[in-house]
């Protein structure tokens, strides 16, 4: 492999990085709470789905249609984690359970909706989604100009800032403890008087939030439309880049470049010449190949928040 | 209630909201529930409410057709369930199985008698295989077995496309050679009784597989030692029971299920290996058919039936101007509230309660 390629492999790399970071960033905040969210996926698809929606129906009134259909993404993202956290904090449902229902319940829903509005199984394409750009005078530095700010789309950046964001939220501030402390003993944290349920919830919230918005950002960079698979195990890619980043944002967002650069890989396998001679499915088998073999090598040493995935019982010490 | 009781009750509630909630997504978006009911009805037996037409045994032929599959990969989902382990991998087991069944279809020949429970034995132990990886990575090196499965389901997608194109070759991109006839479970006398359905003898085994489910969990001292892994893995290692091993055993079960499963599909709904564009959720189904069953032998079946039926429902859905995806919407929500039973089972107990006081009151 050239260096010249691997330059030109950095721009799709860190488009498909972007969704994976700000997903995984999610169930960060809501594994912290105590709360496993396997609906990450599903969350993920309604965002996508709201994003495409949004873009293609406000296409025609505004130029920043694309922008539009992020936030709706992230809207629409935390309206649909509301399901999981009633379900796991009020009702006290077996949260991988009531996620995998959630996973369920958005690749139906999105779809049904998709044959609702435009009378076929996706969205229609939409004509411009997020443009990519060029920072000006970094990316005339030579080669990082060209690795991180020549022609990349802002989400990636959006998804850099967020790390910032979860890092500062999560282990600077009250806000943060006191959600960290509900995540490894909640009866500890409801004893000194933190509101358990409230702290879950707001954890949840934002990981709808995060993952409706990794929904609509991998929608909108990546594709052209929202289809049934246009997620196609992302958010669970994410969900394992949280292990292999060890719950911590930083290593969130070194396991997300990680899976960027896999799924770039192989867009590029064919110019690569040890590897051009490959069937072409071994590509799209190696991005969840590798994340096994990443949780291989991290799930034993690597310990996730305590109580994370327990059903919340006050009266137990 | 009792526990017996609360196992009967329950899910029925679930089936009841999921449909309730279902109703009303389809009242929001301005179609008619009505007409949906015409076709799940029609989809479970083939009458049509609508036009006045009695039975046409043709739909009670699809709906068995769509229900053998997602039972077997409810019971794989069970038997794992059973030992603690919450797989999602059917799905790609089923693929792994389909791919043996296929090779072994294609390239032995055979008389039927021997060449068709090969083809089964052979999906068998496809599924087996791709469930034992899963369930030793989980024993050996403690990684969580929900990501690994489902990772492990878009491998097996993308091998088994790898498969069909590149080692048995397709001349249109979707679809092998047709199977020799020996391989098939293809039965012209099931045809025949149900107006040229694709009903198959595919139902033999998912009866067997039903009832040997449910010796190995109650009737066997491995089924015991199992279901203690799944308890309490702790106690069960005190009490000298080989908890590694179980839970790769177990998992080769589950994947055994969800093999035999792609076999069926692969030599009885259709008669040659396909190109397989997105997961098509028989490992989705099969959960919710598990759950909703209580992850018990009897109940799968019966849940199995209930969501192969609205499986069978969704092209006379499709057709009455309600998108087919209603269905998954309605499975989705069941599984939902069956995961809520204990907010469920604690809003019941107060209503219980509060009725209590009155009859007392009326005995005195």
């Amino acid at each position: 492999m050239t260096f010249e390629l691997f330059l030109q492999m950095f721009p799709i790399a860190l488009m498909f990085s972007a969704p994976i970071i700000l997903t995984a960033l999610g169930g960060l905040f809501s594994e912290r709470s105590g709360i496993v969210n396997i609906a990450l996926e599903g969350i993920m698809m309604v965002g996508a789905f709201t994003g495409a929606t949004v873009t293609v129906l406000l296409e025609n009134v505004t130029p920043a249609a694309a922008w539009y259909g992020l936030l709706a993404g992230l809207l629409s993202g935390v309206v649909f984690s509301i399901l999981h956290a009633v379900a796991s904090i009020n009702l006290k449902a077996d949260q991988v359970i009531s996620g995998t229902a959630l996973n369920i319940l958005a690749s139906g829903l999105t779809v049904y909706l998709c044959q609702i509005i435009f009378h076929q199984q996706r969205t229609r394409a939409f004509s411009n989604g997020i443009q990519k750009f060029s920072v000006p005078g970094l990316s005339k530095i030579p080669v990082l100009g060209r690795m991180l700010f020549d022609q990349v789309y802002p989400t990636f950046y959006i998804a850099i800032a967020m790390v910032l964001i979860t890092w500062f939220v999560v282990y600077k501030t009250p806000l943060g403890l006191r959600m960290r402390s509900c995540g490894e003993h909640p009866q500890a944290a409801a004893s000194m008087g933190i509101n358990v349920a409230k702290m879950r919830y707001f954890g949840v919230l934002v990981s709808g939030a995060l993952g409706g918005l990794g929904g609509a950002v991998m929608v909108l960079t990546a594709d052209i439309q929202y289809t049934l698979v246009s997620i196609h195990g992302t958010g669970f890619i994410a969900l394992a880049s949280l292990v292999f980043g060890k719950w911590n944002p930083f290593g969130v967002l070194g396991a997300g470049l990680f899976f960027g650069f896999s799924t770039a890989l192989s867009f590029y396998a064919k110019d690569i010449n040890f590897l051009a001679g490959l069937p072409g499915e071994f590509f799209y088998i190696l991005p969840y190949l590798l994340t096994i073999i990443a949780l291989l090598f991290f799930a034993g040493k690597s310990v996730g928040p305590k109580a994370s995935g327990q059903i919340y019982d006050s009266g137990k010490r | 209630m009792t526990a017996r009781k609360e196992k009967i009750v329950l899910p029925l509630i679930a089936v009841l909201l999921g449909f309730v909630l279902g109703s009303l997504i389809v009242i929001l978006t301005g179609r008619s529930p009505l007409s949906m009911y015409a076709a799940i009805v029609k989809g479970f037996s083939g009458i049509d409410i609508v036009n006045g037409q009695p039975i046409n045994t043709r739909y009670i032929g699809e709906f068995i057709i769509q229900a053998m599959p997602i039972i077997l990969t409810g019971l794989s989902f069970a038997f794992a369930s059973r030992t603690g382990l919450f797989s999602i991998g059917a799905e790609g087991q089923l693929m792994v199985g389909s791919i043996a069944a296929t090779t072994v279809a294609l390239l032995l020949q055979a008389p039927k008698a021997v060449h068709l429970p090969l083809v089964l034995l052979a999906g068998i132990l496809g599924g087996a295989l791709w469930g034992a990886i899963p369930g030793f990575l989980k024993a050996r090196y403690n990684v969580h077995e929900v990501v690994v499965t489902i990772m492990m389901n878009y491998i097996a997608l993308h091998f088994n496309n790898f498969v069909i194109l590149h080692i048995f070759g397709s001349f249109d991109r979707v679809k092998t050679a047709p199977f020799p006839e020996t391989a098939l479970l293809k039965s012209p006398f099931l045809e025949s009784i149900t107006r040229q359905s694709r009903l198959n003898w595919g139902f033999i085994p998912v009866i067997l597989a039903v009832v040997i489910f449910s010796f190995i969990i109650n009737k066997t001292t491995f089924g015991y030692s199992l279901r203690a892994v799944g308890y309490n893995k702790e106690a069960a290692r005190c009490a000298g029971m080989r908890v590694s091993r179980n839970i790769v055993a177990s998992m080769a079960i589950a994947g055994a299920f969800a093999g035999l499963a792609g076999a069926v599909i692969t030599v009885g709904t259709f008669n040659f290996g396909r190109v397989i564009q997105a997961a098509e959720g028989y490992g989705f189904d099969g959960i919710a058919v598990a759950l909703v069953g209580g992850n018990e032998a009897t109940g799968i079946l019966l849940a199995g039936l209930l969501f192969g039926g609205l499986k069978a429902a969704q092209p006379l859905m499709q057709s009455q101007g309600i998108p087919r995806e209603i269905a998954g919407i309605i499975q989705a929500s069941i599984v939902l509230f069956v995961a809520m039973k204990f907010g469920i089972k604690m809003i019941l107990d107060k209503f219980e309660r509060k009725q209590a006081p009155t009859t007392e009151g009326d005995r005195v």
